[in-house]
């Protein structure tokens, strides 16, 4: 069904992928983050108006956008597993949830540490922070009903099936908060962007952002490992791995 | 054997909803009267000002509608998953989105629909402006179908579970925040006088996606828990 | 030097803030990088202990 990745698609093969691909990904997120950092706390330029507090974005906004891009994964692997019934992308699903939660609250905390110089207070009702809220919301939705239901498989179906209502409703959601917020204008202008970005300020941002999706599917290789392995406990490899490699 | 129209079957399992909801009145009864208590905890705790009320008074009673009607979804399907009918009717040879939506339309008539009226008398104690009663009647049309119809997936996923009613709240609310902010809206707009067409327009869209998504969904959802 | 560096701590005012939300975001990550590889060991000493335990019953 997936060509020539159809093998990976047994647990079995996906852990030992998972396995071999992980320090990989860590070793060049780790790289990246340390040259991201570099770039956005020294070599770019101070902005103009918001002074150095612009630094903030080097986290807030990749953090924000891993956020919608995690819900995205959870879904659309949660239907294939849903669909095809591959074991693999229900584990995938599962060990998705507590990292965009992760993100979604880095986004958020980062948003208003970045709002108190900005606004004055740690907090405003602005569009942006509002749907990000909204979402974090519905990770714990979808980790609350997966710690509900004690049969794994079913979990994870039903998880997908609610994934899958969170993510039409992701736009909806997202624009009906923008309505929101155009029609009850406060004194404080809501402007979060980056005003005019430079090239010496997006370079480290967009390294930041590689960053940030690689450390995503590294710590994603470790949670489907854990998912796996506790899912397939009664198979062979399993119980051969947990005695150490060697088939006593 | 003869093989009914699914009309039929839709209208047989619409009476039997109807008849068994009528039966369990005083079911019925709770989510209205925490509706109606809710409303009446916010001049209590603000003060009886008209203008303060009036004020508040859109926000205060949808909220307190959405909030009623996410308790009010635990009854859908918890009775028929008890007793196994619910298997049955999933496992008859009628399309089972038909059934489902029977059920649906039946939870909306027993508690969506006794909503909308005593929505539209508390906005009366609550000063609510003449002008802004047929906007509240429209957004509550529109606006209690969907609560029924999304509220619907999430408490199929949720059937038999322990603890099912909270976090059925969980799953749902966040859900429900687009159809709150357009009917508010809607209805703040109708007190200053502006168009409401707009919200409404959402609100019907938003209606319309769920009829066509959420019986699939349902009925998938219950698969699943039953399997 | 030292004064690069103090320039470079003291943010241009904006010291608490910045370096909170990166310190923030280093630590979750961090965490996020760190509780999966425990969890992974624990899971398979608890599959050990199990199977240690139903050998030594048979």
């Amino acid at each position: 069904m997936f060509g020539p990745l159809d093998k990976y698609a047994a647990p079995e093969r996906f852990y030992l992928l998972c396995k071999s691909m992980g320090p990989w990904l860590s070793a060049i997120s780790l790289l990246l983050f340390l040259v991201g950092l570099y770039g956005g706390l020294v070599y770019a330029p101070s902005d103009y108006q918001q002074g150095d507090s612009f630094r903030i974005i080097y986290v807030h906004v990749p953090s924000a956008w891993m956020s919608m891009f995690v819900y995205v994964v959870m879904a659309v692997s949660g239907a294939m597993g849903l669909i095809w019934k591959v074991k693999i992308s229900d584990a995938i699903a599962r060990s998705c949830a507590p990292l965009g939660a992760a993100f979604t609250f880095l986004a958020l905390a980062t948003g208003s540490i970045w709002g108190k110089p900005m606004w004055g207070t740690w907090w405003v009702w602005d569009a942006r922070l509002t749907s990000e809220l909204i979402l974090l919301f519905l990770y714990f939705g979808y980790m609350a009903l997966q710690a509900a239901i004690e049969d794994r498989r079913m979990a994870a179906r039903a998880g997908a099936i609610l994934a899958l209502a969170g993510l039409i409703n992701i736009p909806i959601i997202h624009y009906s908060v923008e309505w929101w917020s155009t029609l009850h204008q406060g004194p404080t202008v809501s402007k979060m962007d980056a005003p005019s970005i430079h090239t010496s300020m997006l370079i480290p941002l967009l390294i930041m952002f590689l960053a940030f999706k690689l450390y995503f599917f590294a710590v994603l290789c470790m949670r489907a490992r854990c998912e796996i392995i506790e899912q397939e406990k009664n198979s062979r490899w399993v119980k051969q791995l947990a005695r150490g490699g060697v088939d006593s | 054997m003869q093989r009914l129209s699914s009309l039929a079957v839709f209208s047989c399992l619409l009476k039997r909803e109807l008849l068994l909801g009528l039966r369990h009145r005083s079911e019925l009864l709770h989510p209205l009267l925490f509706f109606l208590i809710v409303v009446t905890m916010f001049p209590l705790a603000l003060g009886p000002e008209p203008e303060q009320l009036r004020q508040i008074a859109v926000a205060v009673i949808w909220v307190a509608a959405v909030l009623a009607s996410s308790l009010s979804l635990d009854m859908m399907f918890r009775s028929d998953f008890e007793d196994g009918s619910l298997e049955q009717i999933l496992l008859s040879a009628q399309p089972a989105n038909v059934l489902v939506m029977a059920k649906v339309l039946a939870h909306w008539l027993l508690s969506g629909a006794p909503l909308i009226v005593s929505a539209l008398t508390l906005s009366y104690f609550l000063y609510l402006p003449q002008s802004a009663t047929v906007p509240m009647l429209a957004t509550l049309l529109l606006g209690t179908p969907i609560f029924s119809l999304i509220g619907s997936v999430a408490t199929a996923l949720t059937v038999g579970l322990r603890g099912g009613g909270m976090l059925l709240a969980l799953l749902i609310l966040p859900l429900y925040m687009p159809l709150l902010i357009f009917a508010v809206s809607a209805v703040n707009n109708a007190v200053q006088g502006l168009s409401i067409k707009a919200e409404l327009y959402f609100l019907s869209a938003l209606l319309v996606l769920a009829l066509t998504l959420t019986p699939f969904a349902t009925t998938a959802s219950l698969r699943i828990r039953l399997s | 030097m030292m004064e690069q560096l103090n320039e470079f701590v003291h943010m241009g005012g904006y010291a608490s803030y910045v370096w909170s939300a990166f310190g923030l975001s280093v630590v979750i990550l961090m965490a996020g990088f760190y509780l999966p590889m425990q969890k992974e060991k624990s899971i398979l000493q608890k599959i050990r202990k199990n199977l240690e335990r139903m050998e030594r019953s048979k």
